[in-house]
């Protein structure tokens, strides 16, 4: 019975969901916006869960001094810090709240994408071996579109950034589109397979 | 006469005005269309004037030169409407242009243009419910060897022995992803063995919701095993929902907790390497899975095995080998071998300039 | 020796490649920079605009981590645009694009102060829905968002009494570090033409779209962003500060390193598997 109803409703829904989408009627249209809207609501109560959960995990953390707690404290105090400053600071321009997203936040995300560049260089050194015929070519082609892909690779050869928009547009679209045919038929099987109650992982259980 | 009406209006009025309820809609829509006129070059536009029954025109919108046509999404289903047409440019208007004929808002029931999607829909739908209809049948049904997917028992096996955690990342999609259900999916086999071998399992979560299926999924899979008490809450948790902080609270994870084994199966973006590669200088045994084309170079780089696009998939009927779930696989395969050849043959078709298969795909 | 090398550790490498990427901060190396077909395409899409005409919509449906590549797109196009005296509509799809679009136009109007708000440009507030309010904004932009991000009702504004849906708007051009609704709602249903301005790491997936025309241009990467600064100062006269060209040299720089790390990974492997089979 626990299974049983959630797996009704979720073949009931996707069945209508896929009707609805060969009705373009405004009926149909409002009832999609209605279910899209409740995703959202959804999503914001999740969100509560979820930010309880972050309460928690890290408390526990901070109560059992595990290893790193003091990360947990610093996470726990900005959580009620920012909030706090934003609900009684306002969120608007000039705002304190704005100047800790423009100031911290943003900086801190760029950072972390910026690390990208050096784990690319030692993932690069470590992995990339002619180990076989096919690391080979595969080697080959990624020193000629690193080298086409900067200025430098025009001084090099002038119709190089040329060969390596081809290779990007021609050999690697080719395997792209492969992968993407797989995919797309895999992802609308798995629908299929959960609409049908054949996979139930996503309930907790095969029985 | 004719001479002199010409000096007169330098710039001619638009014709061949047609006003047609749009199509496939919701309604309360008509589109109108019109010839582009011969000095379109000259214009900045052409304004859109309507009236209803015996009603004088009146201005409803614009559009650029070089366009023929406009939406009117301001009409009311049911009513009659003509519509006229005029040129402008920075400084004067041409006359108007003949009215349409009557033309009545409707709102359809059935989207035309996506009658080859109703087809194919039903075809591999067939294709797939034959296919399990044929596994239940108890035949044998061959799939090959997943090699990322052999390794999960070797990975969980390996965190058991150093008696170290087990780091499962769900990506950073929704569950609107069927990337991440397909994630969902192997969690639930993984927490199993976790279960069995009595292995602490952690699942840092990017989105609330996925969290909440998560600690449903790992309990159930506990349970399932009789070791509810094995279970811990705290270990399945929400990080935050920013991409990068997400990152960096999964990497600290991994530096501080030094977990044996890293699962990184889902939708991953630009952080897939910065995960991997920490993963990596831990020392941990790292299985990633992702239909993310853009990430899979990433993950090959720096993982140990990779399961990649489609192979995500079908990774819960490969794991359980449930004969349904095997005979879904089969069926996808055959959709596959249909799509392959209106590839093949539309593709020969079109290079004779043919374009009839092509055409057929239009939507 | 070889082993050595092929032990090195990674800290090492972190060192030089942070070197390479400060050295041309501070010395410019100024490289020349070739236009690829999708960058100069998307100029020349923008540079057909009329002046006064339809309005371009610049969306930022993208976060601060990717502000290093798409900033430069954003403030290229935004000048470009200005220069040309073309309309603009700021919008963000995702929450913090809004403040972003924002300070990049702060940034850009310090060049183009007589610049006015509400006559050459409108700033968008953020609207919940993402790919909805993409197909909301063909229907009717006025009810899509109402107001403008200073709370002036939309209606009220000098350049938007023209602008109702895509049939007033020449170009959408979407800078994004990940998926864009754009293609599949405004291009496929309402037929509006995209422009693309994407991370380096997302460019792959944006190709099959050009090749359809799905997409007609696209700047891809810091050397997209290069190459239309390069555009720009070579048909507009724009001087000054390059941001993108300047991290051109760092990317060159380390491209080569890198290369030369590969190469010098795989003779230390080799080396180390002619011993071990020698012995």
């Amino acid at each position: 019975m626990r299974r049983a109803v959630p797996l009704r409703i979720c073949l009931i829904m996707g069945i209508v969901m896929i009707i609805q989408f060969f009705i373009p009627h405004r009926y149909s249209q409002d009832f999609y916006t209605k279910v899209l809207d409740w995703n959202i609501i959804i999503g914001i109560f999740a969100l509560v869960l979820g930010i309880q959960s972050l309460f928690h995990s890290e408390w526990t953390k901070v109560r059992r001094r595990r290893s790193g707690w003091g990360f947990s404290v610093v996470t726990i105090v900005a959580v009620i810090v920012v909030a706090a400053i934003g609900i009684w600071g306002g969120i608007g321009e000039g705002s304190v709240f704005i100047k800790i997203y423009r100031n911290l936040t943003m900086s801190m995300q760029a950072t972390m994408f910026a690390l990208l560049g050096f784990y690319m260089a030692s993932a690069a050194f470590r992995a990339f071996r002619a180990r076989t015929k096919e690391a080979t070519v595969l080697l080959i082609a990624a020193i000629i579109v690193m080298f086409g892909r900067v200025p430098v690779g025009d001084l090099v050869w002038h119709k190089l950034p040329d060969f390596v928009e081809w290779i990007l547009m021609y050999p690697s679209m080719a395997v792209q589109r492969g992968i993407l045919l797989g995919v797309a038929l895999g992802s609308a099987a798995t629908s299929l397979k959960i609409l049908l109650g054949i996979e139930r992982g996503w309930l907790g259980g095969s029985k | 006469m004719i001479f002199i009406f010409a000096l007169w209006c330098s710039i001619k009025s638009p014709d061949g005005v047609r006003a047609y309820d749009t199509p496939n809609d919701a309604g309360k829509s008509i589109n109108i269309e019109w010839k582009l006129a011969a000095d379109d070059s000259l214009l900045v536009g052409y304004e859109v004037f309507r009236a209803t029954n015996n009603d004088t025109f009146q201005y409803v919108g614009n559009v650029v030169s070089g366009n023929r046509s406009f939406k009117d999404t301001k009409v009311e289903d049911g009513l009659a409407y003509r519509y006229k047409i005029r040129s402008k440019t920075t400084n004067e208007y041409s006359d108007f242009s003949l009215p349409s004929a009557q033309v009545v808002s409707a709102p359809q029931w059935y989207h035309k243009g996506k009658t080859i999607t109703l087809i194919g829909l039903l075809l591999f739908s067939s294709l797939i419910l034959g296919a399990i209809v044929y596994a239940r049948k108890g035949k044998h049904l061959f799939i090959r060897r997943i090699a990322g997917l052999d390794e999960l028992d070797e990975a969980v096996g390996r965190a058991t022995e150093m008696g170290k955690p087990l780091l499962y990342v769900p990506g950073l999609s929704g569950m609107t992803d069927i990337a991440t259900i397909a994630s969902v999916n192997i969690l639930s086999q993984v927490a199993r063995k976790t279960a069995e071998y009595s292995t602490p399992i952690i699942v840092p979560n990017r989105d609330p919701i996925v969290m909440t299926v998560t600690q449903e999924v790992v309990k159930e899979a506990y349970l399932e095993k009789g070791r509810p008490e094995g279970y811990n809450a705290d270990n399945v948790f929400f990080l935050t929902d920013s991409q990068f902080a997400y990152a960096a609270g999964v990497c600290g994870i991994m530096m501080r907790d030094k977990p044996a084994t890293n699962l990184f199966i889902g939708m991953f973006y630009a952080e897939s390497l910065l995960l991997a590669e920490t993963g990596n200088m831990t020392g941990a045994i790292q299985i990633a899975g992702t239909d993310a084309v853009t990430q899979l170079p990433f993950f090959i780089t720096a993982c140990d095995y990779t399961i990649m696009g489609e192979e995500l998939y079908a990774a819960s009927a490969y794991i359980s080998k449930e004969p349904l779930l095997l005979g879904s696989i089969k069926g996808q395969d055959y959709s596959k071998l249909i799509v392959l050849f209106f590839i093949l043959v539309g593709s020969i078709f079109g290079l004779m300039g043919n374009r009839v298969i092509i055409s057929l795909f239009n939507i | 020796m070889w082993n050595k090398i092929l032990g090195l550790d990674r800290r090492w490498i972190f060192l030089l490649t942070a070197v390479c990427i400060i050295l041309p901060f501070i010395l410019p190396m100024g490289l020349p920079m070739q236009v690829s077909p999708p960058v100069q395409n998307l100029y020349d899409k923008i540079d057909a605009i009329p002046p006064n005409g339809p309005a371009l919509v610049l969306d930022f449906n993208c976060d601060a981590s990717t502000l290093p590549e798409l900033g430069p797109m954003a403030i290229a196009i935004l000048q470009q645009c200005f220069k040309k005296n073309i309309k603009v509509i700021l919008m963000g799809l995702s929450m913090p694009g809004v403040g972003i679009a924002q300070a990049m136009l702060e940034e850009v109007k310090v060049k183009f102060p007589d610049k006015q708000n509400g006559i050459d440009y409108v700033l968008m507030p953020y609207v919940v829905g993402f790919g909805i309010v993409v197909l909301r904004m063909g229907e009717d932009i006025h009810k899509t968002f109402e107001t403008d991000y200073y709370g002036t009702p939309l209606d009220s504004l000098p350049m938007m009494q023209g602008i109702h849906n895509y049939d007033q708007i020449a170009l959408v051009v979407c800078l994004t570090g990940s998926v864009t609704p754009w293609i599949a709602f405004a291009n496929t249903r309402y037929g509006q033409e995209i422009g693309l301005g994407v991370t380096a790491v997302m460019a792959p997936e944006a190709y099959p779209y050009l090749q359809t025309n799905q997409v007609v241009g696209m700047i891809g990467g810091l050397k997209g962003a290069a190459e239309y600064e390069t555009l720009l100062n070579k048909n507009l006269g724009f001087e000054g500060r390059k941001t993108a060209c300047i991290g051109m040299d760092s990317q060159s720089i380390v491209h080569i390193v890198m290369i030369l790390f590969i190469i010098l990974g795989n003779i230390a492997y080799f080396a180390t598997k002619k011993r071990v089979s020698n012995t």
